[in-house]
């Protein structure tokens, strides 16, 4: 496929689906939003609901073309009340990311990931794509986003470097956890209203071969323009919701790092009371063996105890594979963030030089250079860019934060419901023997 | 635990037992106690209470005394409630009534008392005799003790046990009146000395490697519980900081802010409510120690079955030589090389009134020892008797006792994941509430 200018492609796909498609619309719409719904949240379908129906499937000029269908509204509608995360924003890509294959060659060891596409986008010529991708790739994408999309928050990825003999690159549960981030990386990308029609990240989901030095010299202008350095410039006067972003991030990064601590901790405190369990079980299993009446109970007592412990197993180990996970890719979240406050910043800088300059030059009031200008516009874009990024951004981590911490509650309530069922189906073990012995007394 | 009926009872309410159902717990118990001074008297020991005096070298001392109350059982189901019989007594008092009622009643398991000293406590609890958790764990195990004694079929009509219940002064005379010091001291000194049977009864012997494993046993289920519950402690404990980290990012959010203030209190909640479940899980702990002291009782029954067999056989052992050497005497041959042979050959024979003399005063020593060795026989007999009786008793005891004691074990496991499931459920209420 080539990587052509985004408009023509994506009038002419818009012509194949209203084509094909539009007579079915009803039946296969709802149908394949429902699978990609299935893919994107496995087990809770009605969490991103809303994708299939009420679609504005944007032509290139911007007017929403209506395709919903009246024998599917209705159960759309309900999916959509439930759904009220996204604040009216509709989803028509879906991408996952899964399958995570090691590839051996004689030059070097790495793991390529699956990446899915679901899609009712008029760019794309078929609903449906599939590539191999491995983590360079993604790094690639998200340079070239943070090129191309100077005024946008660019989601993170996961780190990049690991310890070598510290962490196992290689083994299942890196794997996943990277697999995970990245999942996150690109849902996030494809849910951004700008982002998503980026050609690179386009190229990044159809193409079979990425050709990564492709548009690099447009690329490179482009972002040069950007890192204009400021170099030690202070802002005269940086707006105060700029400011206050500014030092939200601050203090959230610094109780997500608390968090962290906490969360490790807790992680601590429970693979050593683990351990104490594990111990603490076969000593009734060792007094059971010299005891008559009692065997039976004491044996009963150590399965008990054995079952809490790997109740517990469970417990810390989903804590440290899904709870840790997700703090620190919102500590990289947070830095990304911050970057783009950053860039603001020295577009300002660059704007409010320049007007002094001019401010310096002329003493007259001459009307403001259109150099100048097209600053103070650039400015204001960048402005009105950040803040619907950073509302973005906020709802994002409230839902991403309600999940994780449910989630984390679900997780302990399960951890003693476990427990709670060893231990209650214990006690007619303990009493039955006990009644039996009485009734012969 | 015999006493503790109306404790358990209390736990089990918490759960799914019908009350009819801990109701036949209760009359268990009461049945098993049922033949004894605890039919005609209510024991209990009410509280404690610090005291400052001069010891015996005259040193200052600070000491617990603990009141004992006791009561007509008639009085009490008349309904006339009589104000109770009270007096004070000792920690070193009780140590006193008990190793007087192992002297004097070698062949029973006698009930042990609580530790002296806080052992196998999680750190949190402090071992100082004078923490007032301390006294109160003992005072709870120094009346769990008279009640045992008081319930058992033998103890229970002691006088001297009966007066340390009754009289105040005069007590500690009484007891050394008996005797039994002395008698204490020989019995340790026989028992400290090493001596090997040569018939043990092989059932006292399976019971005292029974005690021994017992002992160790528990001693490491201690140990280890120990251990667990300062990690739990340190679970919960560290959960309670997220309440204060979620109290301070509310303060930085809007929408979120509600319910992460409120979860931030539910995981304070979660914090504090270790505090009650380790202290529950420290009367389990207190259930297993007394056995771990009762293990120490029985290895004492059967070394002292080991010392009278011991004996036994050393009477019968002196007979049988006597025997011998009567016969030697009578026949004038040595089948053995002996002293006496030698002497003998070296000194030349003896004169035959001699001879006699000394055949007739072996003659007497046998008969001596031939009644000696049948008292022994008997008193043997006697002591297994009566001794495998008590162990028969402790056993039932223990079984019934142990079993009670891990059904409130898994009980107070099954409340505290109840509490953990109902915090979490309202912490993910305020969290889903975001």
């Amino acid at each position: 496929m080539s990587l052509g200018t985004p408009r023509s492609l994506a009038s002419s796909g818009q012509k194949n689906i209203q084509d094909i498609r539009h007579p079915l619309c009803a039946a296969e719409e709802s149908a394949s939003s429902r699978s990609a719904d299935a893919l994107i949240h496995p087990g809770s379908g009605a969490a991103t609901g809303g994708g299939g129906g009420e679609k504005d499937l944007s032509l290139p000029n911007g007017t929403p073309v209506e395709t919903s269908s009246p024998a599917s509204s209705s159960s759309l509608l309900n999916r959509l009340q439930l759904d009220d995360d996204l604040d009216g924003e509709t989803r028509d890509l879906f991408v996952t990311v899964d399958d995570p294959k090691k590839h051996v060659s004689t030059m070097e060891t790495y793991i390529t990931y699956r990446v899915c596409t679901k899609t009712t986008r008029t760019e794309f010529d078929l609903p449906e794509y599939s590539v191999r991708r491995r983590y360079q790739d993604f790094d690639w994408l998200r340079n070239k986003l943070e090129e191309s999309q100077p005024t946008h928050l660019i989601p993170p990825l996961p780190e990049k470097f690991v310890m070598k003999g510290v962490v196992d690159r290689f083994s299942e549960e890196f794997v996943d956890t990277r697999r995970k981030a990245l999942d996150k990386f690109l849902k996030r990308v494809a849910d951004h209203p700008v982002l998503s029609f980026n050609e690179h990240f386009n190229a990044f989901l159809l193409a079979k071969d990425l050709n990564k030095r492709q548009g690099l010299a447009l690329l490179t202008k482009m972002g040069e323009s950007v890192k204009y350095v400021t170099g030690g410039y202070k802002l005269r006067g940086r707006p105060i919701e700029f400011a206050a972003m500014g030092d939200y991030l601050d203090m959230f990064t610094q109780k997500l790092g608390t968090i962290d601590r906490i969360a490790q901790r807790i992680i601590k405190e429970q693979s050593e009371f683990l351990m104490e369990l594990r111990e603490y079980g076969p000593v009734y299993s060792s007094w059971s063996s010299f005891e008559e009446e009692l065997h039976d109970p004491l044996e009963g007592v150590s399965g008990c105890v054995s079952n809490c412990s790997s109740a517990l197993d469970e417990l810390t180990e989903d804590m440290s594979e899904e709870f840790l996970p997700v703090l620190r890719e919102y500590v990289l979240y947070i830095e990304s963030m911050k970057t783009v406050l950053k860039k603001r910043d020295q577009v300002q800088a660059e704007y409010e030089t320049k007007l002094e300059a001019v401010v310096f030059r002329e003493d007259k009031k001459t009307p403001v250079p259109t150099d100048v200008e097209k600053c103070q516009d650039r400015v204001e874009c960048f402005n009105a860019d950040l803040k619907a990024d950073w509302d973005r951004w906020q709802n994002n981590k409230r839902q991403d934060f309600r999940q994780l911490l449910t989630g984390m509650a679900d997780k302990n309530i399960q951890y003693y419901e476990k427990c709670l069922a060893a231990w209650e189906s214990l006690i007619p073990s303990l009493q039955d023997k006990q009644e039996a012995r009485d009734e012969t007394n | 635990m015999a006493d503790s009926g109306s404790e358990e009872i209390a736990v089990i309410g918490n759960t799914d037992l019908t009350p009819s159902e801990s109701e036949n717990n209760l009359k268990n118990t009461m049945v098993e106690k049922g033949t004894n001074l605890l039919k005609r008297m209510e024991i209990n020991v009410a509280e404690a209470e610090k005291r400052t005096g001069k010891n015996a070298v005259n040193m200052q001392e600070t000491y617990t005394v603990y009141l004992i109350e006791t009561r007509p059982v008639d009085a009490a189901s008349e309904g006339t409630n009589p104000v109770p019989d009270s007096l004070w007594r000792r920690y070193s008092e009780f140590e006193l009534l008990r190793n007087y009622l192992l002297v004097a009643y070698p062949f029973v398991v006698v009930p042990p008392l609580p530790e002296k000293r806080a052992e196998f406590v999680w750190h949190k609890l402090t071992a100082d005799n004078m923490d007032p958790d301390f006294v109160e764990r003992r005072r709870v195990g120094l009346e769990n003790f008279l009640l045992r004694v008081a319930s058992h079929q033998v103890l229970s009509n002691d006088k001297i046990f009966y007066s340390f219940l009754t009289e105040e002064n005069g007590w500690k005379e009484t007891v050394f009146e008996t005797g039994f010091q002395a008698k204490a001291d020989s019995r340790l000194k026989a028992l400290n000395a090493t001596f090997r049977v040569k018939n043990p009864d092989k059932r006292f012997a399976e019971m005292k490697h029974y005690g021994d494993e017992l002992q160790s046993v528990i001693s490491q289920l201690l140990r280890v519980r120990a251990r667990a519950a300062d990690r739990l402690y340190g679970v919960y404990k560290v959960h309670g900081n997220y309440g204060r980290v979620f109290s301070e990012w509310s303060a930085i959010e809007k929408e979120m802010g509600d319910g992460l203030q409120s979860a931030g209190h539910h995981m304070d909640a979660y914090a504090a409510s270790v505090d009650d479940i380790l202290e529950e899980e420290e009367h389990y702990a207190d259930q297993l120690k007394e056995y771990l002291f009762y293990a120490d009782a029985v290895r004492a029954v059967c070394r002292k079955h080991e010392l009278t067999q011991f004996e036994l056989e050393m009477a019968a052992q002196d007979l049988t030589s006597k025997k011998q050497q009567r016969e030697e005497l009578a026949t004038g041959t040595v089948r053995t090389f002996s002293l006496k042979g030698m002497t003998s050959k070296l000194f030349g024979q003896e004169t035959p009134e001699q001879r006699e003399a000394k055949l007739k005063m072996l003659e007497t020593q046998i008969e001596e020892g031939e009644e000696l060795v049948k008292e022994r026989n008997t008193e043997c007999d006697e002591y297994v008797k009566s001794a495998w009786v008590d162990i028969e008793r402790f056993k039932e005891q223990k079984d019934h006792d142990l079993r009670e004691a891990l059904i409130s074990y898994a009980i107070m496991q099954i409340s505290m994941c109840k509490k953990g499931i109902q915090v979490w459920n309202n912490a993910k209420e305020c969290f889903s509430k975001m």
